[in-house]
């Protein structure tokens, strides 16, 4: 936790410092109420003065009115000053998790990374003000208390040890119920995660579960689940009940403890007035435990949220850009792609993806890949924008090799279609501009025409403005792949690189595309992985991989010929009489 | 994904609520449509607990009476010392009453051990109705899932059903675990701190209390204040999460394009709007505390100068303006609370409503009382002027008749989007129709029991879906009665079972959430498995085989055609071969089926399928 204050600026640490502070003056000052009332006690009551009461009730009027003021002060540099640490937390997180490259990403899974951004933060950003408010106060206050008790108490030093007695046994029943419960707290935590799972899965599942008819099956699964959790609440909350009627006991005891023990030591009004002030000491340095233990529950939950956020934070970036980039203009201007001995192995794994990769793709050209799932082609293709680096040998864009330009240069001459068709919020506008900010809106209508996009979009309301929603939701499945194949054709870059972007379409469309996409990207070095032998059997190249190898490249014609893995492909997909 | 990150709130704190910053409650400022209907419903589920709940209130009253008269007794042992202090003062010889003193403690801690046993046991019992209740609305909202039609998840998000069955549902645990007891012991603290300080002294009483209404304004006023700044606190914190989960899940597509200025841009935009609402609403909702405890000062300090002016003047005792102090400080604790509870209140009325509302929803048409089955099972389907519509003002199917032999092969075809899936969800009824009706083997599907229909087919469906179970358990979901046996060999039919033994735990690999650690494709074999092992007498194809590796496609496909040898089967087709080598082809586009016949009838047509047909060569000539 202490590693969180790195991130304090002088000014919050400054702040923290003055929370300290004020809060001291707090402290005192509400323990120097009781001490006013004694005083009220022994010179008001016990002389029969009635000035003195006036006297030390302004007192004690201006010093509540100075303890307000502190406490409305600390509340607001806490909320500010936690407020603040977690924005700082939450941009330094972002930015990390948007330079981090796809070795990286994959380390955390997506939803881990959603977490740690965002719930992790709102923990730390909780505890902090707990602790600035609550868990600094406590000290302050038990430890003034003390002392005020201890001088109060000189002719008495029985109250002293009634209050030593008080708070240990008020502290050991609180770390033994700490100590039974904390450990449940985090059992239950993922037994939630676990009732979570089962009914995700159950809604995901619906119609299989209809179809095979494992309802029953199902709600046991739940049942099962929700009968685990339930126990487990229950032993917690029922050891929990212990907590209250424990302090409400320790508190009462204390109190009758003093003005019994007090009877004996008494002598005259002015002890009368020390013990009964006493009495409030006792309160208040109990209490201050009591907040200091309340906080601490929230502690593992803060701790386990600090050291997520920390894993992220000190993840090292394994794709960097080069120190002395070389900016050439002519780098990218006409697009001859080489992969020489490439061979790239996953962080981890034993062994290679892709061994001994060498071919070149040449501009106007298609390069398509194809192979078996596993073969290994989109790691090929994510080897080209840098998604990951190779682990051997190199790749070169117009004989540079592209470890020695920056990522940002290099991603400019590369159009790139992911997969699954992703969008971002905004308008279907926003999502086309986003590889090209300052393209023009007959270029983008061009690029939606040939992704084949354009029939639908003039079909919406709003055309190019139609919104959309989070992750693309209120389009389907083909039209955000179209829109993103848009997108790509949009930027009009020297290389394009379709991973598989076209599966998702049904046959006509993928023809019409492919016809009209080999017009648009006529000068461009293309790059497509492909399923379907249709989408490729026209690319002037294909590259056929099997387990991480070359195992042909040629033509489609000679590729029937020569390539058996490919023959047994294409086979599979169309008939004899198709292929010719 | 955005369900992963439910916001779930462990049950923490026990019955001690009492110093916690923000207004209480899930969701700020929420109300229920209709409150007191919503607590007629949930009063249902407490109706079997009520006589436990009623020795709960009379425990909480006792505990809470033998609490409060506690200051005022301990109040007589300080009189008893300061009538000997007094006197010593003046007498020098006075004698302590140690026998009174060692009653009244006796008698007082006699009290508070009762006060905290009956309070222990009322905070134990009020645990467990709440945790069955919870159970119970979790059990019947999962019941209720499995008897809502599909239709109804068309239009409600995962997310949506999945916060109700976990936020809301706890959010009513709380109330009942904490609230209820809290709403009693509060009163009862008021009602009983109200007739101890009146029975010592009336205008004391009058100075003290002036205190509540003032403190409960203010409560009130600061709750109000800071649920302005909590529901902008919460739309920003939505604007962030929403931006992190989109970035974040199209990393590649941000980073292909250099968008991580724009996105940090866009993000420090959103996290500064939050960080503006973030600390205005902590700092306000903070307030509350030292402002009550200002006013609680203000009854203090005026009780300490009232109390010893009327000390001086004899009419009340020293012990009773230490006990009135003690009093004053336990008033503020109940009138805070209950302000708090009114809110929790609340906003547990919009939890209880949103689970409610869910349980209410209607569900599928029942099931025919007379159950039929064809009696023997040969796999005809009819469909007899079927119209149906996903909403009932707008069919998309219109009079769709078709005969299917038993053992016939149907290929759906059309383009994307075209509803190629409605009719798998007709046939096994997961939708109803609007008209007409579909006959399997002559029996009418809605006479049918919805167990035994859909146990006829078999389906593997495009999006896998498979469960966090072992592999074994995912096949054997196709039969839960089949033998480990059986499902190796389901397995080895659909050359799944050579994959399977190369994983680290083989069969006993458990597949984790979203199933990362196989493929698309082996998960795709997986669920060909599943169907293999269920055996059914009709088949569904849903583009099964469109990522599976494309080399075991070739097998996968050859054990394709062994089961369906003698099954009828629908297959949502892609693959030319497949669409050729049907008995029947079904054209698709915009919902309806607009052609139907074989290849070569359907070519000669020359319509909307001979132009799907030919364009796909088009590029190739």
């Amino acid at each position: 936790m202490h590693k969180l204050l790195r991130y304090l600026n002088k000014k919050q640490i400054f702040s923290c410092i003055a929370v300290i502070v004020l809060l001291f003056i707090q402290a005192n000052g509400e323990l120097a109420l009781p001490d006013y009332m004694s005083k009220i006690v022994s010179e008001g009551i016990g002389q029969n003065n009635l000035d003195n009461i006036y006297k030390y009730g302004a007192i004690m009027l201006l010093i509540s009115l100075m303890i307000t003021a502190c406490a409305i002060m600390v509340g607001f540099l806490a909320a500010r000053t936690a407020a603040q640490l977690s924005r700082t937390l939450r941009i330094k997180i972002f930015s990390k998790v948007e330079s981090f490259s796809n070795t990286e990403f994959d380390k955390f899974s997506t939803a881990s990374l959603i977490t740690r951004s965002t719930n992790d933060i709102q923990q730390i950003q909780m505890f902090f003000v707990m602790l600035l408010r609550m868990i600094f106060f406590a000290p302050v206050m038990g430890a003034g208390g003390i002392v005020r008790a201890i001088t109060k108490s000189r002719e008495m030093p029985q109250m002293t040890v009634i209050i030593i007695i008080g708070v240990i046994t008020l502290l050991v029943m609180l770390f033994t119920l700490l100590k039974l419960t904390i450990p449940k707290f985090k059992i239950i935590q993922k037994l939630i995660d676990r009732l979570n799972l089962v009914t995700r899965e159950q809604l995901t599942g619906l119609m299989v579960i209809r179809a095979f008819n494992t309802e029953a099956h199902e709600r046991e699964r739940f049942d099962d689940a929700n009968t685990v959790l339930t126990n487990n609440n229950l032993s917690v909350f029922r050891t929990m009940a212990l907590m209250h009627p424990i302090m409400s006991l320790i508190m009462n005891g204390v109190s009758v403890a003093v003005i019994w023990v007090g009877a004996y030591l008494i002598s005259d009004v002015t002890d009368l007035a020390n013990v009964m002030a006493f009495m409030q000491y006792a309160m208040h340095i109990i209490m201050s435990f009591l907040f200091i233990s309340m906080a601490f529950m929230q502690w593992p939950r803060a701790s386990v949220s600090t050291e997520r956020i920390r894993e992220i934070i000190e993840t090292e970036i394994i794709v960097k850009d080069p120190e002395n980039p070389v900016s050439s203009e002519d780098f990218g201007k006409t697009g001859v792609i080489e992969f020489k001995n490439v061979c790239f192995k996953y962080t981890g794994a034993d062994e290679y993806t892709l061994e001994n990769i060498s071919f070149t793709a040449k501009p106007g050209e298609t390069t398509a890949f194809i192979g078996s799932t596993g073969s290994g082609k989109s790691t090929l293709i994510n080897l080209v924008p840098r998604f990951y680096d190779v682990s051997e040998g190199s790749i070169t864009i117009d004989g540079i090799d592209i470890r020695n330009v920056t990522q940002k240069d290099l991603r400019n001459i590369i159009g790139y279609i992911p997969q699954k068709g992703i969008l971002f919020t905004g308008d279907i506008n926003s999502n086309l501009k986003y590889s090209d900010e300052n393209a023009q809106n007959e270029d983008i209508l061009k690029a939606a025409e040939v992704a084949q996009a354009l029939d639908f979009i003039e079909k919406m309301p709003d055309k190019l403005n139609s919104e959309i929603a989070q992750g693309g939701s209120n389009v389907s499945g083909g039209q955000k792949q179209r829109l993103s194949i848009a997108r790509a054709l949009v930027k009009k870059p020297q290389i394009y690189i379709f991973d598989d972007s076209f599966s998702t379409l049904d046959f006509k469309t993928d023809a019409k595309l492919r016809k009209a996409l080999k017009e648009y990207t006529q000068n461009a070095t293309v790059l497509i992985v492909a399923q379907r032998i249709n989408t490729i059997m026209n690319a002037e190249q294909i590259v056929v991989l099997d387990e991480g190898k070359v195992v042909g490249i040629g033509t489609h014609k000679q590729l029937l010929k020569e390539c058996e893995v490919y023959r047994d492909i294409a086979l599979s997909q169309l008939s004899k009489e198709e292929l010719q | 994904m955005s369900e992963n990150k439910q916001p779930v709130r462990p049950p923490m704190g026990g019955p001690m609520r009492g110093p916690r910053g923000g207004p209480p409650g899930a969701r700020p400022g929420e109300k229920a449509k209709d409150f007191s209907g919503t607590m007629k419903k949930l009063l249902k589920y407490i109706r079997s607990y009520i006589p436990v709940m009623l020795v709960v209130f009379v425990f909480a009253i006792f505990s809470t009476i033998f609490a409060t008269v506690g200051p005022k007794i301990l109040g007589k042992a300080t009189d008893i010392i300061s009538k000997f202090a007094i006197e010593n003062m003046v007498t020098h010889n006075a004698v302590m009453d140690f026998a009174g003193i060692r009653d009244i403690m006796l008698f007082l801690i006699t009290l508070y051990l009762i006060s905290a046993a009956l309070g222990y046991v009322q905070s134990y019992i009020m645990a467990g109705v709440s945790q069955k209740i919870s159970y119970r609305l979790r059990k019947d909202i999962i019941a209720k899932i499995e008897k809502l039609p599909l239709k109804y998840f068309d239009t409600k998000s995962h997310g949506d059903v999945l916060s109700r069955v976990t936020n809301d549902v706890d959010t009513v645990s709380q109330t009942l675990n904490q609230s209820l007891s809290q709403i009693i012991t509060s009163f009862v603290t008021l009602v009983g701190v109200l007739i101890m300080m009146i029975s010592i002294d009336l205008s004391m009483t009058a100075v003290g209390i002036i205190s509540l209404p003032v403190s409960f304004f203010f409560v009130t006023l600061i709750v109000k204040k800071s649920q302005k700044y909590f529901k902008q606190q919460q739309r920003s914190l939505a604007n962030v999460n929403g931006h992190v989960e989109e970035m974040y899940s199209g990393h590649t597509v941000m980073k292909a394009f250099n968008g991580e200025e724009r996105s940090i841009e866009k993000f420090t935009v959103y996290n500064d709007a939050l960080y503006e609402a973030g600390w205005k609403s902590q700092f306000l909702s903070g307030l509350m505390m030292p402002i009550m405890k200002f006013i609680g000062n203000l009854g203090y300090v005026a009780i300490s100068v009232l109390g010893g002016f009327l000390a001086i003047k004899g009419t009340v005792s020293i012990g009773n303006v230490q006990a009135f102090l003690q009093y004053i400080r336990q008033l503020d604790q109940p009138v805070n609370q209950v302000a708090m509870v009114m809110n929790i209140l609340q906003s547990t009325a919009a939890a209880a409503e949103r689970v409610f509302e869910f349980l209410e929803e209607p569900e599928e048409v029942p099931e025919s009382t007379t159950p039929l089955l064809p009696e023997k099972l040969n796999g005809a389907v009819e469909f007899k002027n079927v119209h149906f519509g996903y909403k009932p003002e707008k069919i998309i199917i219109n009079d769709f008749s078709a005969n299917i032999k038993p053992g016939q092969k149907i290929a759906i075809v059309g383009p994307t989007g075209a509803g190629k899936t409605t009719i798998v969800k007709l046939l096994m009824r997961f939708y109803e129709l609007n008209g007409g009706s579909i006959l399997i083997d002559g029996v009418d599907i809605k006479d049918m029991k919805r167990s035994d229909l859909r146990h006829i087919f078999g389906m593997v469906l495009q999006d896998t879906w498979l469960y966090n179970g072992t592999i074994m358990e995912n096949i054997r979901y196709g039969r839960l009665d089949a033998t480990d046996e059986e499902v190796i060999n389901a397995a080895k039919s659909a050359h799944a079972d050579h994959f399977i033994r190369t994983l680290p735990d083989g069969y006993n690999l458990m597949l984790n959430e979203e199933a990362g650690n196989v493929s698309q494709g082996q998960k795709q074999l997986l669920t060909i498995a599943r169907a293999i092992l269920a055996d059914p007498q009709i088949l569904i194809l849903d583009e099964a085989t469109s990522s599976v590796d494309t080399r075991t496609e070739v097998l996968i496909q050859k054990a394709m055609a062994n089961l369906m040898k003698g099954r009828t089967s629908f297959i949502i087709a892609h693959r030319l071969s497949t669409i050729r080598d049907a008995d029947m082809i079904l054209v698709m586009n915009n919902g309806d089926i607009v052609e139907q016949g074989s290849h070569e009838d359907l070519l000669k047509a020359n319509g909307f399928y001979a132009k799907l047909y030919n364009s796909q060569f088009e590029s190739n000539e």
